[in-house]
């Protein structure tokens, strides 16, 4: 399984990679903002986007509405993993598109769970 | 200060800690910070807007801000260098978020955080705001964080 971490945060990125290297998921690529998701989910076939919200450039809301609004890239999930963790967020988030959501903090048995609940 | 105010962060301090960083820290007594206030090495400060404002702040020395990066991003690390400040920015991040979650009443926002680093160095708020200290120990050492808010 290919998937993108997207996170402003080069210690987010670091902790959910190894987090995610420890569920045997190694086909890994980073992204900064949501700009530079964008760019990667239209160039690449993943098959899961980990998404912060916060970001600088583009949000990962924004960006999130950009992958839907793509017929090439509408169905890719996306999962949010942010500290916003606001009900009504959550709500705008799902409203927006969002696969699943994680709320920082969050244990690797969190991240394993939405995995499985994606079939992954 | 109204202890609903201050009570969301000393708790998602001690949730974001026992989560992400292995240690569950114990709050000391907090007290009404009186300028200069303590000297810090790394501190990092996500400002707070919208219906409520002011920042959060959450200082270390440097020996305990390298043992808590240490766990937090689960390698070793041993001078305060850009992984570790960026680090305690997404530490402040994810406690400031957390406390949001219970503030969501008054529509907090929160700003992208921002990193100081220089021995002793104090960080200054602003005098209109009152600003809460709330001092923690844990297994890799001593840290505070500090509450400065206000309703708008």
């Amino acid at each position: 399984m290919k998937i993108l971490l997207v996170d402003d945060s080069n210690t987010m990125r670091r902790i959910q990679r190894n987090t995610l290297s420890g569920l045997g998921f190694t086909d890994v690529d980073e992204a900064e903002d949501g700009a530079d998701a964008v760019a990667k989910v239209q160039a690449g076939n993943y098959d899961l986007v980990l998404m912060d919200w916060n970001m600088p450039n583009m949000t990962g809301i924004e960006a999130l509405k950009a992958i839907r609004a793509n017929a090439q890239t509408a169905a890719v999930p996306v999962i949010m993993v942010t500290s916003e963790s606001e009900k009504t967020r959550i709500l705008e988030a799902i409203q927006s598109g969002a696969t699943n959501y994680i709320v920082k903090p969050f244990t690797p048995d969190v991240l394993r769970e939405k995995l499985a609940a994606l079939g992954k | 200060m109204r202890a609903e105010l201050i009570n969301p962060f000393l708790k998602a301090t001690v949730s974001t800690f026992t989560t992400m960083v292995n240690t569950t820290p114990t709050p000391g007594k907090p007290f009404v910070k009186v300028e200069p206030g303590l000297s810090h090495d790394v501190s990092g400060i996500i400002g707070l807007s919208g219906g409520a404002k002011g920042a959060v702040i959450i200082s270390f020395p440097s020996e305990t801000a390298l043992t808590t990066v240490s766990a937090f991003i689960g390698t070793s690390v041993t001078t305060v260098d850009a992984d570790v400040t960026d680090a305690v920015g997404e530490l402040a991040n994810i406690i400031a978020g957390a406390a949001k979650a219970d503030l969501s009443g008054l529509n907090v926002n929160i700003s992208l955080p921002s990193v100081v680093v220089g021995t002793n160095h104090k960080v200054n708020t602003p005098k209109d705001i009152p600003s809460v200290v709330i001092p923690f120990s844990c297994t890799h050492g001593e840290f505070v964080v500090e509450v400065c808010i206000a309703l708008t």
